[in-house]
């Protein structure tokens, strides 16, 4: 047995069966449309940051300070006004200093793995041909457990590092542009003109065409003797369990080895950002579809409201307050959205799925690549909240009005 | 003699606006228990503004309405309805059901609301009320499926619902034929007569008005006879 009030909500709206099915498919295509794009842009999101997570370290230490030195007068007079001029830092050869007792630090934080990194740029030449990388030493270990590179190898192995330190791992892309292939030799040259012929081991393709045509990796060692930086690391790439304590961990660790620690929300800050104002758009534009449905509602209720004036004094007279009578009418949209959700969310499903057949090629990448969708139940629970509070909004007006009725006003008229 | 079911004093109502216009003036009456009292007067002297006044669906400009003795003026919309939904019972001209509404489901809505019985027992009522006004087999039927005179009865059953001791009628004969209005005539002096309510009729018949114990005629708005 439902209420009185739902009861009476639900004959109003049955007795004016085809403005309400008309209102009702407004709400059911806003609902759907508002579930499409919403899960389409949560999606593509989701997979931006997957994709930035799972490709790029969660922090990165690098060989550089975030602010200069405290000179020693500025340490000892921490409170006083000390000014020095003409303070010149001491040429030292670039890298992190003693990385490999950071590195011993490291191993103690839980959740965590970390590998240092020498990247420097070389040229990578075969035939006749120059291509400007980017030469990334790592320890073979490293590169499977910080990378994902592992995951997108489509020759060789970075395993066979181990047993041939000569040997380098690079992409498809670059591959193609030199004409190289799996076992052959290519020739790197440092900028400061060191030269070095490694074995290409392995090759990999991410479907990124600038990564794949401008990493290469090879053994630490190996990079630190060509670039003539022995024993430096530029930089320490971590990884963590959770990717998302990065933020937290970061200052940690910066406060710990006192070089600049970077965290990946830090290093894509704009990019975040830029993901926020996105999503405000989205919303707007599609919350725009529902308030032209919720407009059909308040027209449908409206209707009601004045046709029923009669009806509304009469049960005023027989001592429902006013606030029955708004009940009535705000039920009345709260059905409608209730029914427009329960409809708008299949259909919108269906939408989703069908957004998730189509296949594109975006620029930088190289291979056909599905929408994302987001499934997550909250995208649903998000469209039919919006569908239901434009529907309750849109009945508000209306049934404050239907409320206000002076039923003697009407009584007197229908005399 | 026993306390007044409703006693007014000195009920004035203007309309204010550009020109005032007064509805009612300085109307003293006072109804009781098993009284059958008619409302008379010309077109525009004020009688169903009156009744509105008495039924707590109007405020007065001035002038106080005791219901049981119990002050109304001072009650705020909310208590005034709840009012109206425990003591009074309204029958207008038009009958007023309403349309979606089968008729046994006219007479249970306020039960509903008062929400004071059971489901089963509410429409037991509704169809105990329906029968006692010779309507028994007409339950189910949307008001457009019955006669004017039935509606009509249908009315004074859902006016009857919450067991009130005031029965107010707004020309309830009006719309109907002679036999219907006989009998919705009968209808409502048998509840004054025999199970002691009061029933104020506001009414242009004069039959009608004659068969009531006491008339009140209303002219200019203001009460000229029978207070």
């Amino acid at each position: 047995m439902i209420g009185l009030a739902p009861s009476i909500a639900l004959k109003h709206l049955l007795a004016r069966r085809r403005q309400s099915l008309v209102s009702l498919s407004g709400i059911v295509l806003g609902c759907a449309f508002f579930l499409a794009v919403s899960s389409l842009m949560q999606g593509s999101e989701n997979d931006f940051i997957r994709r930035l997570v799972d490709n790029s370290p969660h922090i990165t230490i690098q060989d550089e300070f975030r602010n200069p030195h405290l000179q020693p007068a500025e340490q000892l007079y921490p409170a006083a006004a000390v000014e020095i001029r003409q303070v010149k830092p001491l040429t030292e050869t670039r890298g992190i200093r003693g990385y490999p007792q950071i590195m011993a630090g490291l191993q103690t934080m839980p959740g965590l793995r970390a590998a240092p990194v020498l990247a420097g740029q070389a040229l990578a030449s075969f035939a006749g041909k120059d291509i400007a990388v980017t030469l990334n030493g790592m320890t073979p270990a490293a590169v499977a457990d910080v990378t994902t590179i592992r995951n997108y190898m489509i020759a060789g192995s970075i395993d066979e590092l181990v047993a041939n330190p000569d040997g380098i791992i690079l992409g498809d892309g670059l591959a193609r542009k030199l004409s190289l292939s799996l076992g052959e030799n290519v020739t790197i040259t440092a900028p400061a003109g060191q030269v070095h012929t490694f074995k290409i081991l392995g090759l990999f393709h991410t479907g990124r065409a600038n990564y794949d045509e401008t990493q290469i990796f090879a053994d630490l060692k190996r990079v630190q003797a060509l670039l003539r930086r022995l024993n430096r690391a530029n930089s320490i790439i971590l990884k963590l369990d959770d990717p998302w304590r990065a933020q937290a961990a970061s200052g940690e660790i910066e406060r710990r080895v006192g070089y600049k620690s970077l965290s990946w929300q830090e290093a894509n800050e704009d990019l975040m950002s830029t993901l926020k104002t996105r999503n405000i758009i989205m919303y707007t534009v599609v919350s725009a579809v529902l308030i032209v449905a919720a407009f059909g509602i308040y027209n449908v209720i409206s209707t009601v409201v004045l046709e029923k004036q009669r009806d509304i004094a009469i049960l005023k007279s027989m001592g429902f307050r006013a606030g029955d009578i708004r009940r009535i009418f705000v039920i009345q949209g709260v059905l409608l959205g209730l029914a427009g959700s329960a409809l708008g969310l299949p259909f919108g499903a269906g939408l989703m799925y069908g957004l998730m057949q189509i296949r594109l090629k975006f620029p930088g990448s190289t291979d056909l690549v599905a929408l994302p969708i987001d499934w997550s139940w909250l995208q649903f629970a998000i469209a039919a909240a919006f569908a239901i509070g434009a529907a309750l909004c849109a009945a508000w007006l209306p049934a404050r009005k239907a409320a206000s009725v002076q039923p003697v006003d009407i009584l007197r008229g229908a005399q | 003699m026993t306390d007044p079911v409703i006693e007014a004093e000195r009920l004035t109502r203007r309309l204010p606006g550009e020109i005032t216009v007064t509805l009612v003036s300085d109307a003293s009456l006072a109804v009781y228990e098993g009284e059958f009292v008619a409302i008379t007067g010309a077109s525009g002297s004020g009688k169903s503004s009156l009744l509105y006044l008495l039924g707590l669906l109007d405020r007065p400009t001035s002038g106080h309405i005791r219901l049981h003795g119990r002050e109304t003026s001072t009650l705020d919309e909310d208590a005034l309805a709840e009012l109206r939904l425990e003591q009074l019972g309204f029958v207008f001209q038009f009958h007023f059901l309403l349309p979606e509404f089968s008729a046994l489901e006219n007479v249970m809505l306020p039960m509903q609301r008062l929400d004071r019985l059971r489901q089963t027992e509410i429409e037991a009522r509704a169809r105990e009320l329906l029968a006692s006004l010779d309507l028994a087999g007409e339950g189910n039927k949307l008001p457009r499926q019955l006669s004017g005179g039935q509606s009509q009865r249908v009315a004074i059953a859902r006016a009857l619902a919450n067991d009130p001791l005031l029965i107010l009628a707004d020309e309830p004969t009006g719309n109907l034929d002679s036999n219907a209005s006989a009998n919705v005539q009968n209808i409502l002096a048998e509840l004054a007569h025999r199970h002691g309510r009061a029933v104020i009729v506001v009414t242009h018949d004069r039959d009608f008005a004659a068969a009531a114990d006491r008339v009140i005629e209303m002219s200019d708005a203001r009460i000229v006879r029978g207070a």
